[in-house]
Order: structure tokens, then C-alpha cells, then sequence
């Protein structure tokens, strides 16, 4: 499989341009990352026959205006999901990168990636059939994988997500109105 | 009195059923993960358990499952397409949605008693070829491809013996289907034989300094978009061409647009159409909740006398575009 390796470090812009650049330490999110991928590789282990050979792939997830970005490799026997910093240039498989919230509601099952992907707010290189076997995947996932994440962290967890579900709402609106 | 149409909805995985089903489907069409159905994507369709669990929910929801096995076995491959048969059959799916001839003659003698429908994938769109198809193997309906005006739909009903199902939303869809062969030429795979337009293989995204994005199929550019610029599927049918005549590149076949009958809804149902189709199986569930949603209400609106409420669809439409194809004017472009 063709490696790729990052080449753009552009700064985040939009929703969390104004945000302080890493609340958190990157070293201390990983264990968190750690702990959410293997909650829900335990919770779906049907989701992994989707991916079919690309279960090995590593897939860079860009939410385009935050500080980091993610590392995945959705393999049971060797899981992987953890920050980088935008600094880096690791090697991956296939790169999806877009707004934080576009992302958020992909997970939420509340918004279409081909619909993102014809208006390019979602941005796809790299081994198109790997992404397209972990959209197929994610979307076969019952009920909202960032409900269950938020889940995890109690109260403020849930607090957090419906936060961030208004603002992703309102930042959906917005985008409706424009076009 | 009208007869309520039937809304005919896709399920790419069974959390997709689930969710088209939710949404007041009437009926949905589905396909086993090899290249037996049209849409043979990877991780896409249902493994045979997926199946099972999958026609048991549908039916205890009063849903009717459909199963397409609507692509053209090559010689020496049909087995695959039998398995898939005898497979849908024990199940108990309530129709099999099949184009080529040897597998419809392999359903009519095997299981007579299940319904056939006549997949777009067989382009028939006569009277003569319709009426073919109904007496050799007793299709109950024939999904029409999308070539054709509503009064041209209305004379056909009253020429042949079987149902008529239209497309109302998705894929526009203008090729003569189940003979394209233009996925094939440049990847060396069948849209018809292996199921799958543009192997997501052979496809390639890639962004230059500028922000544009250059779409490949296998070595063939098919497209570049500018950053202001919407997109399409990658298929050679919906790319930019340069050609001798035109100074720039321009779109030679179709244009990324989706078909979007809601405001012919009356008109269709008037025409006597049977079922109403809505494209999709490699959608995900959130566009399939938002259409197969809008088309419930917009059909049980028109059913009883109400204008039509016609939500938005066009956020979901290919290059944020939508016509009314043929079905309006066969000037549509």
C-alpha cells in the first residue's frame, strides 16, 4: 500500500481559529484516544469485516481547524488512534480532512460525506477504497459513536457533546443560508 | 381512487434498512457484497447473516425487502448468481430485481411464486420489450429507465401488463444502463459483469498548491476541480473533456446533477406509476433518513389532496444541482 507522507501544516482557521492552541498537551490526550478506540472496537468488532484488507491502513484525520490532527489504524489485533501534533509529517494511508463539526456530525450519523465531499468541505487523498471502506463501516454503526464517546466521560462529557452540536447546527444553518 | 405508490428505498448496510425502514419505506432493495448487484463497493451490502436478520426486521416492521441481483453473470460465473438466488429465496425476500435473461429464466422456473421486477440495468423502455420480458418470465414490474417523459410513461402503462417503477431522486442516470462500458475500457472492470462504476481503487483525489482537486480514474484525468468549484462522483460519464471543437474542457456525456421528481409527484402518480425509487445504496444512512423522510411525507401528502410539503433536498444532490431530467422536457440541457 502507497504511504503518504504530510506535507501541509497549514494553522486551523474558522469555529476554533480564536481557541488558545492546546488546551491539553498532546501526550495527555492519548491515553484518552487510547481508551475511546477500544471502547468502540470492543463495543462494533462487526465493523472491522468492512474495512476488509484496509483494517492494517493508517488514516489521517484532519479537522481542519484544530490544533492536531488524529492517527488511525482501525486493525483489533493492533489498534491505533492518537494525536499528532500539525508539525509532524507522519506517513498514512489515506488523509479525510475537514471542519471539526463536519466531522462531529459525519460520526453523528446526521450528515452525508458525499454530500461534503460535492460541496469540498470534506477533502479525501490517498487510497480512495480505504476511505471508502471506513465510511462504509462507521456508517453501519447503530446510534451516534460520538454520543457513546461522550458517554464515556459522564455529565461533562454529554455536556460537552451537546455543546458542540449546537454550535455544529448553527454552523450548518449559517451554511444553508449562504448558498 | 388512486392507489398509493409504493416508496422503494436503498439499503446499503443493514443500519441503512433500519433507517429507511424507520423513515416509512414501503418497500427496500438491497444486494449481497459480491458483484451479483450493481453496487458492489467495497464494505458495502450485507454478509448472508446480515441478510437474514436484516429480511426478518424489515418484515416485522411491514417493510418489503427487494434483492438485486441485477448484473450479467459472464460464462462460467453463473453460480454466483444462483447462490444469490437460492440464498434471497430461502430467506424469504419478497422480489428479486434481475436485467439479465439466464437469471430471470433461472427465477421463473425455479421460483415461480416469488415476484420479478425488471431491473433499469435491462433498459428496457418499450412497450415491445417490456411485454417481452412479462410473458417469457412473468415480471410483475419494470423500473423504467430515466429517458422518458410522463406522458411517454402514461402510454407505455396502458401497453403493457405489468407495473411501472419510476426514479424520483438520486443518480440521474442517463446512460443506456446495463451497456455502459466506459468503466471498463479504463479499468478493466465491468460496471455490468463485476457490479461496480469506478472501482474506488482506481480512483484518485488529488489536491495541487492552488486547492484544486484533480480526479483520476486508473491513468485518466476525468476532472479538475477549482476550490469554488462543487463536485461529482468520479465517474468518466460525469468528467471534463477538452475536445477539438471547444476551447475549454466541458462535460461530454452528463454533468454532476441529481434527478429530483418531487414537484412531479402528482403528475407521475396521475400516469399510473406503481413505485417510486429512491437511488442510493451507497449512501449513507443520514441522506437516506432526510430523502426517504421528505418522500413519505411527500407522497402521503399528495395521496390525501394535501400540497405536496417538499423539503430541501438539495444540500444531498450531486454538484448541488437538481432536474427534472426527461421526466420534464427531453430539452433538459
Amino acid at each position: 500500500m502507497t504511504q503518504f507522507a504530510v506535507r501541509d501544516t497549514k494553522a486551523p482557521s474558522g469555529f476554533f481559529a480564536n481557541l488558545p492552541a492546546p488546551v491539553l498537551p498532546l501526550f495527555l490526550l492519548q491515553p484518552l484516544l487510547r481508551r475511546v478506540v477500544r471502547r468502540i472496537a470492543r463495543e462494533n468488532p462487526g465493523m472491522f469485516n468492512r474495512l476488509g484488507p484496509h483494517r492494517s491502513a493508517t488514516y489521517l484525520i484532519d479537522p481542519t481547524n484544530m490544533p492536531f490532527r488524529l492517527l488511525l489504524r482501525p486493525d483489533p489485533e493492533n489498534l491505533m488512534l492518537r494525536a499528532v501534533s500539525r508539525r509532524s509529517a507522519p506517513a498514512f494511508d489515506a488523509k479525510i480532512a475537514g471542519k471539526f463539526l463536519d466531522l462531529l456530525r459525519l460520526m453523528d450519523a446526521d450528515e452525508d460525506g458525499d454530500a461534503l465531499f460535492f460541496s469540498r468541505e470534506l477533502e479525501v487523498t490517498g487510497n480512495t477504497e480505504a476511505v471508502v471502506c471506513l465510511r462504509n463501516a462507521l456508517d453501519d454503526v447503530d446510534g451516534s459513536i460520538a454520543e457513546r464517546v461522550a458517554g464515556m466521560f459522564g455529565a461533562p462529557g454529554r455536556a460537552s457533546l451537546s455543546a458542540l452540536r449546537r454550535a455544529g447546527d448553527r454552523a450548518h444553518e449559517k451554511s444553508k443560508d449562504s448558498l | 381512487m388512486k392507489n398509493a405508490p409504493e416508496l422503494v428505498c436503498p439499503a446499503g448496510t443493514p443500519a441503512a434498512m433500519r433507517t429507511a425502514v424507520e423513515a416509512g419505506a414501503d418497500a427496500v432493495y438491497c444486494g449481497f457484497q459480491n458483484a451479483t448487484n450493481a453496487r458492489n463497493f467495497p464494505g458495502l451490502n450485507f454478509t448472508p447473516d446480515e441478510m437474514e436478520a436484516s429480511v426478518a426486521g424489515a418484515h416485522a416492521a411491514g417493510t418489503k425487502v427487494l434483492l438485486a441481483v441485477n448484473t450479467y453473470p459472464p460464462a462460467g460465473k453463473f453460480d454466483l448468481w444462483k447462490d444469490a438466488v437460492d440464498l434471497g429465496a430461502r430467506l424469504g425476500i419478497n422480489a428479486f430485481i434481475v436485467a439479465d435473461i439466464g437469471v430471470a429464466d433461472y427465477i421463473a422456473r425455479t421460483y415461480p411464486d416469488i415476484r420479478l421486477h425488471l431491473s433499469v440495468q435491462a433498459a428496457a423502455s418499450s412497450p415491445e420489450a417490456i411485454r417481452y420480458y412479462c410473458r417469457e418470465f412473468g415480471v410483475k414490474r419494470v423500473v423504467l429507465p430515466r429517458i422518458l417523459t410522463v406522458p411517454e410513461i402514461k402510454q407505455i402503462k396502458t401497453e403493457i401488463p405489468c407495473e411501472i417503477e419510476t426514479f424520483i431522486f438520486g443518480n440521474h442516470g442517463l446512460m443506456v444502463e446495463g451497456r455502459c462500458s466506459l468503466t471498463n475500457y479504463v479499468t478493466g472492470l465491468s460496471t455490468n459483469m463485476d457490479g461496480v462504476c469506478s472501482p474506488a481503487a482506481e480512483v484518485q483525489y488529488l489536491r495541487d498548491d492552488d486547492g484544486s482537486t484533480t480526479t483520476k480514474l486508473a491513468e485518466f484525468t476525468i476532472d479538475c476541480f477549482s476550490c469554488t468549484d462543487t463536485a461529482g462522483y468520479p465517474t468518466i460519464c460525469k468528467g471534463r473533456y477538452r475536445a477539438p471543437h471547444r476551447d475549454d474542457s466541458y462535460y461530454a456525456f452528463e454533468e454532476p446533477i441529481s434527478l429530483n421528481l418531487s414537484a412531479l409527484l402528482p403528475d407521475l402518480i396521475a400516469a399510473g406509476v406503481d413505485a417510486f425509487k429512491i437511488e442510493g445504496r451507497q449512501r449513507s444512512r443520514a441522506y437516506v433518513r432526510k430523502v426517504v423522510a421528505a418522500f413519505r411525507t411527500a407522497v402521503d401528502d399528495v395521496m390525501a389532496d394535501r400540497p405536496p410539503m417538499l423539503a430541501d433536498l438539495l444540500a444531498l444532490t450531486e454538484g448541488h444541482k437538481q432536474t427534472e431530467g426527461a421526466f420534464k422536457t427531453k430539452t433538459w440541457r
